[in-house]
């Protein structure tokens, strides 16, 4: 089979090595939780607990605050200790709610259900329940994204297993380690979407997840296992779209419009639990990974754990580290301080002893077009971030800036090092500010 | 507040390739065509070269530290923009016009312009043609010392290109040596297997994509093609390939129309600027009156390069492919 690919992008160094062949170990954590009410893209969740309550593993803690929005439950057992503005990963403050854990994790019982009698409307209504949100990263409510205007013109339901980001390994594990309940989960999105072929599209350098996937999915009809080629950024939801389908969606364009559904790895496996199982989304598998972390290895820990009791308790960082990323090192966040949450987005902390970006200074850019090849967007990240750089929102926009997927490729192959996608990443900011405005 | 840590918009990680390593290996790849050059016309187009790179190397230098501004050397575009003017010269050259030719490319062309990145022509050539037009006698004087080991054109004692425009292909400069480069001409131009390994170096590098010479040099070659169908010649083989191997168009096509600068961006313009050359080049050297024509082909190309740009902007990802 000819490996599916799309045009533009690169090869980092892909970093897997230093976790992947380690065992996933779990964390429980015994200090106070937070669990922000913005976890999501839509309104923030509404509290349902005051401060003083008592409340179990997997109770609900806090409602959706509208139809794009999702709750949010306890992931420890323990008590409500105040509800409040806490800092988040991506360096803003949220309004949180903080439980002191009691470190019993008395649980809920949960109401498992059969797939066979569940109907689509159930279905959703059990994803909602269940708090999920696409955790590739964008943490879209997940019941908002399987419910389409029309369901039946949707064609593919593809499961993004590409982990393209470097040194990420954790839907690697998943898919070695849960694979029936990632095909469990397809089968649930599948069973929402008639007319729909489910593709498990996996990138190249994971032969094994492949080879374990197409052994365990032979025999069901509706749902076949996609070789892509190993390129950052395969796992962007449009150069996914495109490899597998040939299909091409723009900035304004949602993957529904042509057909497709794409959810990650460890959103089909929420998918599955919460409808199947009954339980709500509260356990992230994270990657401790990169040079400055002294112990690198995947880690199973419930959301809201604090990140700094986290690395603390999986060995810490090493003596000197200068940078910490939470996300992958092309399109992660640089943390400033780690007394934060572990959100549902949460995939990764990254230490780098050093930090390459401040090791280089920015010269004149020499129209070397590398950035052009390198662009997924297939733009020209060297003229759209001049015309950033000289604040000219109208040539910014008829240089299609606004098509710019933010992947970081351009900034990556700057051999003049200009940080290209940080100047079309603040004008886009600053865009869609004033088209929300008028 | 506590501890704090190092902070910066996304991507955390780079690629190792630098403007410096990028004209590094376009020095190197520069570097058969040289050492072709000195082995052909001896210590004196050595010395040319010595002259031309230390000149630049020093304007660029003087400048920035008249100026205050950053010092730029480092970069090592100046080296090869001396490389280049070297190359373009005859060796018999007297030493003062190399140096007038750099600090006109220098200063003039590059830095006048907001330096590396800004000059709207190729800095090298613009000397070239500078000094072309300033002193064509000396620019074009390719007599040779005793210390010449090449084919001499008997019947003209000018370059194999020149003879080719005044008698057509007769055969006097076989094709070959036009090819391994023991012929007249400039000190860098003459070798086409020397600037092919050169060629050959900057694409496996990535340092070019094959996109403007491959262009040029195919539609160069579709146009004498043409024109000797056209003109009654009849296909002359030995033509064609003096054409090609001969004067300055391997050099230009690899060396100086891929100069990332003052050439388009854009895929597609890269592929127009490449056929434009092409074509231009063409008329110069078969219908205009001269025999040579790449630089200034490549000059008028550089000065289209913003439009061609505009006209050729790739339609961005989902706003032209297949809808569902």
């Amino acid at each position: 089979m000819a490996l599916l690919t799309f045009k533009g992008g690169l090869h980092p160094f892909e970093g897997k090595e230093l976790t992947k062949d380690l065992p996933v170990e779990v964390y429980m954590p015994t200090g106070d939780m937070v669990y922000p009410l913005s976890q999501h893209i839509g309104a923030p969740a509404v509290p349902c607990v005051a401060k003083g309550d008592t409340v179990l593993r997997g109770q609900k803690i806090a409602d959706a605050g509208g139809f794009v929005s999702a709750p949010i439950h306890a992931s420890c057992s323990g008590k409500v200790k105040a509800i409040e503005m806490r800092l988040v990963p991506t360096g803003s403050m949220v309004n949180s709610i903080v439980i002191e854990n009691d470190g019993e994790y008395n649980e809920v019982e949960y109401q498992g259900a059969d797939l066979e009698s569940l109907d689509k409307k159930t279905i959703l209504e059990r994803i909602q329940a269940g708090g999920v949100v696409g955790m590739g990263g964008a943490g879209f409510p997940t019941h908002v994204k399987l419910a389409p205007k029309e369901p039946d013109k949707i064609e593919y339901v593809l499961l993004n297993g590409a982990e393209c980001e470097p040194y990420l390994t954790s839907d690697y594990k998943r898919m070695l380690e849960k694979p029936e309940k990632l095909v469990a989960g397809l089968q649930v999105i599948l069973k929402l979407f008639d007319n729909a072929v489910g593709c498990i599209c996996i990138e190249n350098n994971k032969p094994d997840c492949i080879a374990k996937m197409q052994a365990l999915v032979k025999d069901l009809p509706r749902i076949e296992v996609k070789e892509l080629l190993t390129k950052y950024p395969q796992g962007g939801e449009r150069n996914l779209i495109k490899a597998v389908t040939g299909r091409e969606i723009n900035s304004t364009m949602l993957p529904a419009d042509v057909g497709c559904v794409v959810d990650n790895v460890d959103t089909v496996i929420a998918i599955e639990e919460a409808v199947l199982e009954g339980r709500p989304l509260m356990t992230k598998l994270i990657t401790l990974t990169g040079d400055g972390m002294a112990r690198p290895h995947n880690v199973e820990t419930p959301t809201g754990t604090d990140v700094q009791e986290l690395i603390e308790s999986q060995g810490g960082l090493k003596e000197g580290f200068s940078k910490l990323i939470a996300g992958g090192p092309m399109m992660g966040f640089a943390m400033y301080n780690t007394h934060v949450p572990c959100v549902k987005t949460t995939s990764s902390f990254l230490a780098f002893m050093e930090d390459p970006v401040s090791q280089t200074t920015p010269t004149a850019c020499i129209n070397c077009g590398r950035c052009v090849g390198a662009c997924p967007s297939h733009i020209l990240p060297a003229r759209v971030a001049t015309f950033a750089e000289h604040g000219d929102q109208a040539m910014f926009e008829k240089y299609d800036g606004m098509e710019c997927c933010e992947c970081g490729c351009c900034s990556y192959v700057c051999p003049a090092k200009r940080p290209l996608t940080q100047s079309i990443k603040s004008m886009r900011k600053m865009v869609l500010a004033s088209r929300r405005k008028k | 507040m506590e501890q704090t840590y190092q902070v910066s918009s996304n991507p955390h990680v780079r690629d190792k390739m630098t403007t410096e390593r990028l004209m590094q290996l376009v020095a190197i790849a520069l570097l058969p065509a040289t050492l072709v050059g000195i082995w052909n016309f001896g210590l004196r187009a050595f010395l040319v070269v010595l002259v031309s790179v230390v000149s630049c190397v020093i304007f660029e230098w003087l400048y920035d530290r008249l100026m205050k501004k950053p010092n730029t050397v480092r970069d090592f575009s100046a080296v090869v923009t001396g490389l280049l003017i070297a190359l373009n010269m005859p060796s018999g050259i007297p030493l003062w016009m190399p140096i007038l030719g750099s600090a006109f490319a220098i200063i003039v062309v590059k830095q006048l312009f907001g330096g590396l990145g800004q000059n709207f022509m190729n800095p090298a050539l613009a000397a070239r043609c500078f000094l072309m037009i300033s002193f064509a006698g000396s620019m074009t004087n390719f007599a040779v010392g005793e210390g010449f080991k090449g084919v001499i054109d008997a019947t003209t004692g000018a370059t194999p290109l020149a003879a080719l425009k005044a008698h057509g292909y007769t055969g006097e400069v076989p094709v070959l040596n036009l090819f391994l480069g023991n012929v007249q001409g400039t000190i860098g131009e003459t070798s086409a297997l020397a600037l092919l390994i050169g060629a050959a170096i900057l694409l496996i590098f990535k340092v070019i994509s094959p996109r403007i010479p491959v262009c040029y040099i195919g539609s160069f070659a579709v146009f004498t093609i043409i024109y000797m169908l056209a003109t009654g010649k009849g296909f002359d083989g030995g033509f064609l390939f003096s054409q090609l191997f001969g004067g300055g168009l391997m050099l230009g096509a690899w060396f100086m129309a891929t100069d990332y600068v003052t050439s388009p961006i854009t895929p597609n313009g890269q592929i127009v600027f490449g056929v434009f050359l092409g074509i231009l080049t063409g008329i110069f050297r078969l219908i205009g009156s001269s025999a040579e024509g790449v630089s200034y082909a490549i000059i008028i190309g550089n000065l289209l390069v913003p439009m061609i740009e505009r006209f050729t902007l790739p339609t961005a990802f989902g706003k032209g492919g297949k809808k569902a």
